[in-house]
């Protein structure tokens, strides 16, 4: 193996989704959409700090969990107050 | 590799040392070149600014605004997949010392020259190897010149060190100040075409290139597991292992270019009969060696070894040649404070404990050392040895009586 | 160049320009400023990062969420790196961006000659200082960029300095290109991105980005933090473009002191500010006019 393949995986890193590990389980809050009241405006993807909203072709969105960390921005930045912040291990 | 490789044409020119790295520089094509002045260092950088000036090295010269930003900045052209080449010297090769260790450790190819100097205070531009040797532990390839004609050699052939695939470290050159910057004396100088024969363009693809609309790689996050830094140093430590043999090869074949043979990690010169070894590095070399040529002539069995590369550590070359000798006597012109001089304290380890040795700490500040000094010295050793057997002196402070 | 809109955004509702499941806090601002960055210049580009929490976001390797080319570098050198990096790239005929993404403590203090020589020698660079006013990797310690009176690790009782104004040094550099912007404006933002990319030169963007643990104050409140600092007028958005320095659409209505919201409002969701009393923000409110003053004195004067 030369110098610069043994590089690979040490020294040099590539784009994986979970780098810094399942960040979904960092949770407290999760964020609900509540797609009747949702405008599908794109503001929650835009501000979302984790990459974990996805604005879909019909402009809805929609939530990965497995990383979404629970900040509560998406909520917050909301126009219409369609994302609502419940407790996880509530039903 | 390059097969068989003809005699290049030469031409003989007498330079400074400063300006003779300058023609290795231009010679083998650097892309990027950041400057910053420093004495006595600063000859190489202007001299390599009027090569550009004049259209005879097509080159970036980034004058920065520090030797940090010199190394950082010829450090990011490497990554960008440039050759790329700065000098310092001293106070400014210690301004850098953050960055040695980032370069070197990121594994891009790099040369620098070191123009060795004192580390105040006082304030001394004089000539001392303490500098060059501070940065030992920082994954550099370190070499050391002993004539204007070396420290150009030196110079070319640490491009093709620094990018070999089995190196991929960066390369210090050092020449000492003003013994060796700013003295003319004649040197050889090989045709653009056969350099540009045996060192073709660094390819910017080993090992790696950052740039825009590159592979999507990054360099240096943090270990998902603390032991892959372990393995990356495992890593240097084979690779400068492996450097010992391209550093061999090399001079080989720049010796088949160019007629010069050296060494290449050590010269030994009148050593094969010799029951004493003296060991030095870099341009006092020369005095020494008369000095050895005198005791010869007084019957002392004498020979010196000469170090050309401290960095990777020529164990196998040190321990060849003082094996079965009665004595070896180490110069230093540095200093490792609370320890004694460097080259003594790292080649004490290798002389068996039945070997007579004496550390001599000499020149430090810059004062001159003549030959007749060193023939003193070496006698005073031998005579002692043979006198009272075994002889161990690991710090002997040569300070000449003067008026003050 | 046409204002970008979320209608242009759209294409990117599914692009994963930063890998999710990051190493940074929740609500942390450097990403949602550096997603705004990446889709400003769609994804196309290379970074340069010095120590700070953008070094320890990306996760660990052999993973990274970024998807660009990425080189870390010590903590004083990425201006001096990505100068001897655009010069390599530029030789083999790569005109794609080269970023310096810095935080405060890199550009403002450790780094400051690295930065301001590149400046000076008009590096072909775009340099954005993502300020989230403090040293928070390491824990929170005040930088020349903490605001005056701020609590900090280091400045428990508040901090007595005022905030340094790089923008306006780097202005001073003589450089083509410099803004500040804020992450609760992103079409600002990534408008200033675009244009800063069609000049050839040294570009500097001071973006202003709220730490919810560094300032004290709740995870979702990130961007409402970056706003209300915009409308209450305590951070101006402004753009000086070759010559020319304008204020920017989202701080036009706060020329008009009685249009700013209440400095209170944007200080007392941050904890650091928690210990100030009312004279306290009496006198910030006057360094923000005087900080106005100076902004439109040098409006006429960059006309």
């Amino acid at each position: 193996m030369s110098v610069a393949e043994k590089l690979r995986g040490l020294l040099l890193s590539t784009p994986a989704e979970g780098a810094g590990g399942r960040t979904g389980t960092w949770r407290v809050y999760r964020p609900v959409i509540n797609y009747s009241k949702c405008t599908k405006c794109g503001i929650c993807w835009l501000y979302c700090p984790e990459n974990v909203i996805e604005w879909l072709e019909d402009k809805s969105v929609r939530i990965d969990y497995n990383y979404c960390k629970g900040c509560g921005i998406c909520a917050d930045v909301c126009p219409v107050k369609a994302i609502d912040m419940v407790k996880e291990g509530v039903v | 590799m390059v097969g068989q490789v003809s005699l290049a044409k030469q031409v003989r020119k007498v330079l400074v040392g400063d300006h003779a790295v300058a023609e290795a520089v231009k010679l083998a094509k650097v892309n990027v070149i950041s400057a910053y002045p420093i004495t006595p260092q600063t000859l190489i950088v202007e001299r390599i600014s009027e090569m550009i000036e004049r259209g005879e090295l097509k080159a970036d010269y980034v004058r920065v605004e520090s030797e940090f930003a010199a190394l950082a900045t010829v450090y990011g052209a490497a990554a960008g997949g440039a050759r790329a080449f700065t000098a310092t010297s001293s106070h400014g090769l210690f301004y850098m010392y953050e960055m040695l260790w980032w370069a070197a450790a990121s594994r891009v190819p790099l040369v620098m020259a070191v123009v060795t100097r004192v580390i105040g205070p006082p304030w001394n531009i004089h000539d001392e190897h303490t500098d060059l040797l501070a940065i030992r532990d920082s994954g550099w390839i370190i070499g050391m010149a002993q004539n204007v004609q070396e420290a150009f050699d030196m110079t070319l052939t640490a491009f093709k060190i620094s990018e070999d695939e089995r190196v991929l470290l960066p390369v210090a050159v050092g020449l000492d100040g003003f013994i060796l910057s700013h003295t003319a004396e004649p040197l050889d100088i090989p045709a653009q075409e056969d350099v540009d024969a045996w060192l073709p363009p660094r390819n910017p693809k080993i090992p790696y290139t950052i740039e825009p609309g590159g592979e999507a790689i990054t360099m240096g996050n943090l270990p998902r597991n603390d032991v892959y830094h372990a393995i990356l140093k495992k890593y240097m430590d084979e690779s400068m292992e492996a450097a010992k043999k391209v550093i061999a090869d090399v001079y080989n074949e720049y010796g088949k270019l160019t007629g010069r043979n050296y060494g290449p990690l050590t010269e030994c010169y009148r050593c094969s009969d010799a029951k004493y070894i003296a060991i030095s590095m870099g341009a006092w070399s020369g005095d020494i060696l008369n000095a050895v040529e005198r005791l010869r002539n007084e019957g002392y069995p004498i020979g010196l070894l000469r170090i050309r590369y401290i960095r990777p550590f020529p164990e196998e070359d040190i321990t060849g040649w003082i094996n079965g000798a009665k004595g070896v006597i180490i110069f230093d012109r540095d200093y490792s404070a609370g320890m004694g001089g460097v080259l003594a304290s790292e080649i004490s380890g290798f002389i068996p404990s039945n070997t007579s040795f004496e550390g001599v700490l000499a020149g430090i500040g810059g004062f001159d050392v003549s030959a007749d000094e060193f023939t003193a010295i070496m006698r005073e050793f031998v005579d002692r040895v043979e006198r009272e057997g075994l002889v161990r002196i690991r710090k002997y402070w040569y300070i000449p009586k003067i008026e003050r | 160049m046409g204002m970008v809109t979320m209608t242009e955004l759209h294409k990117y509702g599914r692009t994963k320009f930063i890998m999710p499941g990051t190493a940074a806090c929740p609500g942390c601002p450097l990403q949602v400023g550096m997603r705004q960055l990446a889709i400003a210049l769609e994804g196309k580009f290379t970074m340069v990062i010095p120590a700070g929490c953008s070094s320890i976001i990306p996760g660990t390797a052999p993973y990274t969420a970024y998807t660009v080319p990425v080189l870390h570098v010590p903590f004083a050198s990425s201006p001096a790196v990505a100068s001897g990096l655009v010069r390599a790239i530029r030789q083999r005929g790569n005109e794609g961006p080269v970023v310096v993404w810095a935080g405060d403590g890199a550009t403002a203090d450790i780094g400051f000659a690295t930065l301001s020589g590149a400046a000076y020698r008009n590096e072909d660079i775009l340099y954005i200082m993502a300020d989230n006013e403090a040293y928070m990797n390491t824990g929170i310690q005040a930088s020349g960029t903490t605001p005056w009176m701020a609590w900090t690790t280091t400045s428990p009782k508040g901090k007595a300095e005022d905030k340094k104004d790089v923008a306006l040094i780097m202005l001073m550099h003589k450089v083509p290109y410099v803004a500040t912007a804020s992450i609760a404006f992103p079409m600002d933002f990534i408008d200033k991105v675009r244009r800063a990319m069609q000049i050839r030169g040294f570009k500097f963007i001071h973006l202003h980005a709220p730490c919810p643990p560094g300032w004290k104050m709740d995870d979702a409140y990130t961007i409402r933090a970056a706003r209300l600092a915009v409308e209450t007028g305590a951070w101006i958005l402004w753009e000086y473009n070759q010559g020319k320095l304008t204020i920017s659409p989202p701080s036009m209505p706060y020329r008009d002191k009685s249009r700013r919201r209440p400095l209170e409002e944007y200080l007392k969701i941050q904890g650091r500010f928690a210990h100030l009393k009312p004279e306290d923000i009496k006198l910030m409110e006057e360094k923000i006019d005087r900080q106005w003053d100076l902004i439109l004195k040098l409006v006429e004067i960059y006309k």
